[in-house]
């Protein structure tokens, strides 16, 4: 069919015509999904968009308030808690998991035995629901008899308080963070090392280049593009950080204001407290910030990046 | 392995597995950090809720009680969350797979008008955050009077841009020769679908389901938002209703944690290979 097409109509130019029989059955197999991302997904973000203009609180009726919503964000201390906390979760996070999965992936990578059953433990917490990763951390990390300050006890050190002492509770959430995606990482990562084909690490053995420079003259760019990705991924899920850290941080921690993040604020406002017009704002906001970074990654990828 | 006492070589191999002896400890200590919260959640859930407490703490308990999974279970019911969790997952995937399938298939084989508006909406999509949408979606299932059911625990997921973009990229690689042969034969576009190119995705498949399978399990939002009915919530937001009722009897919160974690455990016991291997393939190729 397509054949004919070609020869047929050659003088139609770059508009050529379409075989009416592909054109349905394309529509046909395309319709369950274009039709649910119209519905889901299209309609949803003009609606959210809608809603930040207006005031709705529980069953009431929405109330046109224009840009308040917004005004109120910028003057809400919550918001500015929150938004520092979600960018420091990010810096606590990213860099220092994508590096750790970076490690454990080159470790992996050379031969080694069992390195099967290494990758399956380090993936493990995946298969783990957040909620059951939240409750056993905040068991290792409680004050008096976590594991945690018993171990540091029994080394002569006097542990934190963790999750509910301002200065580390945020760091904590970060820990758990990068515990838990370590593995997924480290996955990806490791795919990534192993596509590198062995001709460049024989060429560099005849040149007699060190352990270490093969590392960074060839491993590095040749994972880079990989890198990007579990970064870009990685700042991506950081700044939408909400299970463990709505779990562990609730309203009469102590240290709620230095470590509540924006989808957390915007949970509760929306559905705690039922104010979705301002909820709405929250997560327009969360979505410009998102954004920001990742035309940031985009620009810096250009320079960073090394494709074939 | 040589065991000629050639001295150079004989220096090389064991400046080798000295090299190779401090990998693998680094690698254990890494390990035992991984692991030693799931052992110590096992533990801590057959513990007395003083025995927990004592310090120095025991590592195995004195007495293995089974007390905590009896009050856990009697608080929550654990069946139905068993249940909706499989049937979230289970819808998840028939969806993600299903309609994947057939739209990756037309945008990377099929010549159709307004195709780049049409790929262009399915990328929107993955660069939005999942949040921007829930509001309107709650409205949507509550204007409905859908509230409370599997039906909207599944709603989110009933199309996967995700699915359709990564299934498109693994249609693309396959060759168009297959197509053209068929085409020869007589085939129509849909037995081409499904004869001859859904077969060649079944690795692709296997990973987009196992990557669905894990994300539906973890989502904790979705299910706490539309679901409030204890006996229609998934084990992810099921457990995170415990904290609010044993806030420091954390023998039992472990018992629910780890009821809560069994099941997928065993599956990826079980499965270990095809869900490494999945996720990596939606990474390299996604």
């Amino acid at each position: 069919m397509t054949v004919s097409a070609k020869t047929a109509a050659p003088r139609l130019g770059r508009r050529e015509r379409y075989d009416p029989k592909v054109v349905t059955a394309a529509f046909i197999l395309i319709a369950p999904t274009i039709i649910g991302l119209l519905v889901l997904n299209i309609y949803p973000f003009f609606d959210t968009i809608r809603r930040s203009l207006y005031k709705t609180q529980g069953l009431g009726p929405e109330v046109y308030v224009g840009l308040k919503n917004f005004e109120k964000l910028f003057t809400d201390d919550m918001i500015g808690h929150a938004t520092v906390n979600t960018l420091l979760y990010m810096v606590l996070t990213v860099p220092v998991g994508v590096l750790l999965s970076l490690i454990f992936a080159s470790l992996l990578n050379s031969k080694i035995r069992g390195r099967d059953i290494y990758r399956a433990i380090y993936f493990l917490p995946m298969v783990v629901a957040p909620a059951a990763v939240a409750m056993v951390w905040r068991w290792i990390f409680n004050a008096e008899n976590g594991i945690l300050n018993i171990a540091l006890g029994a080394l002569g050190i006097q542990g934190p308080s963790w999750l509910a002492d301002p200065n580390t509770a945020l760091l904590s959430c970060a820990i758990i963070g990068i515990w838990s995606a370590i593995g997924y990482d480290l996955v990806l990562i490791l795919a990534g090392l192993q596509s590198i084909s062995k001709s460049y690490y024989e060429a560099a053995e005849i040149d007699g280049a060190s352990g270490v420079q093969t590392f960074f003259h060839i491993t590095i760019p040749m994972v880079s593009p990989t890198l990007f990705f579990v970064v870009l991924m990685r700042a991506m899920t950081s700044l939408k950080q909400f299970d463990t850290i709505y779990l562990l941080i609730n309203t009469r921690n102590p240290a709620y204001k230095s470590a509540t993040v924006l989808m957390t604020l915007f949970y509760r406002e929306a559905f705690e407290k039922f104010n979705k017009g301002y909820g709405s704002a929250i997560v327009l906001y969360t979505f410009v910030i998102i954004a920001i970074f990742t035309a940031i990654q985009f620009i810096s990828e250009k320079k960073l990046v090394h494709y074939d | 392995m040589t065991t000629v006492a050639q001295p150079a070589a004989k220096k090389k191999v064991n400046y080798r597995s000295r090299g190779k002896l401090i990998i693998h400890i680094v690698l254990i200590i890494g390990s035992f950090v991984m692991i030693f919260p799931f052992v110590w959640m096992i533990l801590t859930s057959f513990k007395s809720n003083g025995e927990s407490l004592l310090i120095p703490p025991t590592f195995l308990p004195n007495v293995w009680l089974v007390e905590n999974y009896t009050e856990v279970t009697r608080t929550l019911p654990f069946g139905s969350l068993y249940l909706n969790t499989l049937l979230l997952i289970f819808f998840r995937i028939i969806c993600a797979l299903v309609f994947s399938s057939m739209a990756g298939f037309a945008f990377a084989k099929l010549r159709f008008p307004l195709k780049k508006f049409f790929f262009f909406l399915v990328l929107t999509q993955m660069m939005l955050p999942n949040q921007i949408f829930i509001i309107p979606q709650y409205q949507m299932l509550a204007s409905m009077g859908q509230l409370n059911t599997i039906f909207a625990l599944v709603f989110p997921g009933l199309v996967s841009a995700f699915g359709t973009f990564f299934l498109r990229q693994f249609y693309l690689s396959l060759p168009n020769v297959l197509s053209e042969a068929a085409v020869l034969d007589g085939c129509n576009t849909f037995q081409i679908f499904f004869r001859i190119m859904l077969p060649l995705t079944k690795t692709a498949m296997m990973a987009l389901a196992v990557f669905t399978a894990i994300f539906a399990y973890g989502d904790m939002m979705w299910p706490l938002i539309v679901n409030s009915n204890i006996n229609m919530m998934t084990l992810s937001a099921g457990i995170s209703s415990m904290q609010g009722q044993f806030t420091t009897k954390y023998p039992i919160l472990m018992a629910g944690s780890t009821l809560a974690m069994i099941p997928m455990l065993v599956l990826y016991l079980i499965f270990q290979r095809q869900f490494i291997e999945g996720i990596a393939l939606t990474g390299t190729k996604g």
